[in-house]
């Protein structure tokens, strides 16, 4: 249990940070990925332009967070079905390991 | 990203990949009672990635997940799960683009992973407590992703005034400082992970020479 509190703390701690800075100050919690354009835009001084569009965008940001949750769904089911299949497994084995030596024991005192 | 850059990413990145599918399809042969690890280190880099979290200091930007894989399989079967993640990625969410796809596999399925493993593997030799190691790991291979993500950057648009390492400066202030909390989030994350993986499947673990036997033995005597 301990790695699993120590993790939490440090979820706590930046959930807390994160209160404290957004609380403070005005933030627009833009994307990261999205500030290198404007880099981009100052250091060449607007002379760049993206020369190959996506073929395909999301339609608005609403479907655009239907696609990036459905994409998380997907692989915690998968990190879900495994970890709970591990442990289903490591169960039985470990149930079966004590049936077999309690019938050794049980068998010895007959011989 | 100008033409020539987004080719030669391209030409770096996909002999890589190759190599990664080869060694994946001789893994999933040799060991099939692996592959659910592998579905499990895609799946924690489809979820990590999907993750847009806001940092602290005022902007949002996502984990990379891919620490975990290469721990397990190494630098060049994570290159194929990342290329998979950024596929779908680049085509469904308009996030990156093929055009950038070389770039990004470089960055965050090959050089990434390189890091966490050389990390994890050096702190292993160094006799350091494993999870330690791991949490490092995925730490580092978070952090190296950007760090080569704002050079790749920097080589195609370098400043009119200062060149490339006016603009590598530049793009590492936007990443990295966002990307450090992020980065310690996911090592954690990772290492917890790796606290299932000896409790459930010491025995991969052992087989993929992750870890000795008497590591693991000794982590499940701690049992943190």
């Amino acid at each position: 249990m301990k790695m699993e509190l120590i993790v939490l703390a440090i979820i706590v701690v930046f959930i807390g940070a994160f209160a404290y800075v957004s609380s403070t100050g005005q933030h627009e919690w833009g994307g990261a990925d999205d500030q290198p354009e404007n880099v981009i835009n100052d250091l060449t001084h607007g002379s760049y332009s993206p020369w190959f569009n996506s073929i395909w965008e999301p339609p608005s940001p609403e479907i655009e967070s239907l696609l990036f949750a459905l994409q998380a769904a997907f692989g915690a089911i998968i990190i879900g079905y495994f970890l709970g299949y591990y442990r289903a497994m490591a169960k039985m084995k470990a149930a079966e390991s004590t049936k077999e030596q309690e019938g050794k024991s049980n068998a010895e005192p007959s011989r | 990203m100008p033409l020539q850059w987004c080719l030669f990413w391209y030409a770096v990145s996909l002999p890589v990949v190759a190599y990664g599918v080869y060694k994946m399809n001789n893994l999933i042969k040799e060991r099939p009672d692996t592959f659910p690890l592998l579905a499990v280190s895609g799946a924690f880099i489809f979820v990590l990635s999907s993750l847009k979290m806001p940092s602290v200091t005022g902007s949002c930007s996502h984990p990379t997940g891919t620490g975990m894989g290469a721990i397990l399989f190494g630098p060049s079967i994570t290159s194929v799960l990342s290329i998979i993640v950024l596929t779908f990625q680049a085509l469904f969410l308009a996030h990156g683009g093929i055009t950038t796809l070389g770039a990004n596999t470089f960055s965050m399925g090959i050089a990434g992973p390189i890091v966490g493993y050389l990390i994890f593997k050096g702190a292993m030799k160094g006799g350091t407590n494993m999870y330690i190691a791991v949490f490092l790991a995925a730490l580092l291979a978070d952090w190296g992703t950007y760090i080569v993500t704002s050079f790749q950057l920097a080589l195609a648009f370098p400043a009119t005034s200062g060149g490339i390492l006016a603009s590598f400066e530049a793009f590492l202030l936007v990443f990295a400082i966002t990307q450090v909390p992020l980065a310690i989030l996911e090592g954690a994350v990772t290492m917890l992970m790796f606290k299932y993986f000896v409790q459930l499947r010491s025995d991969a673990l052992v087989k993929l020479n992750v870890a000795s036997p008497e590591v693991i033995s000794k982590l499940k005597e701690a049992s943190v």
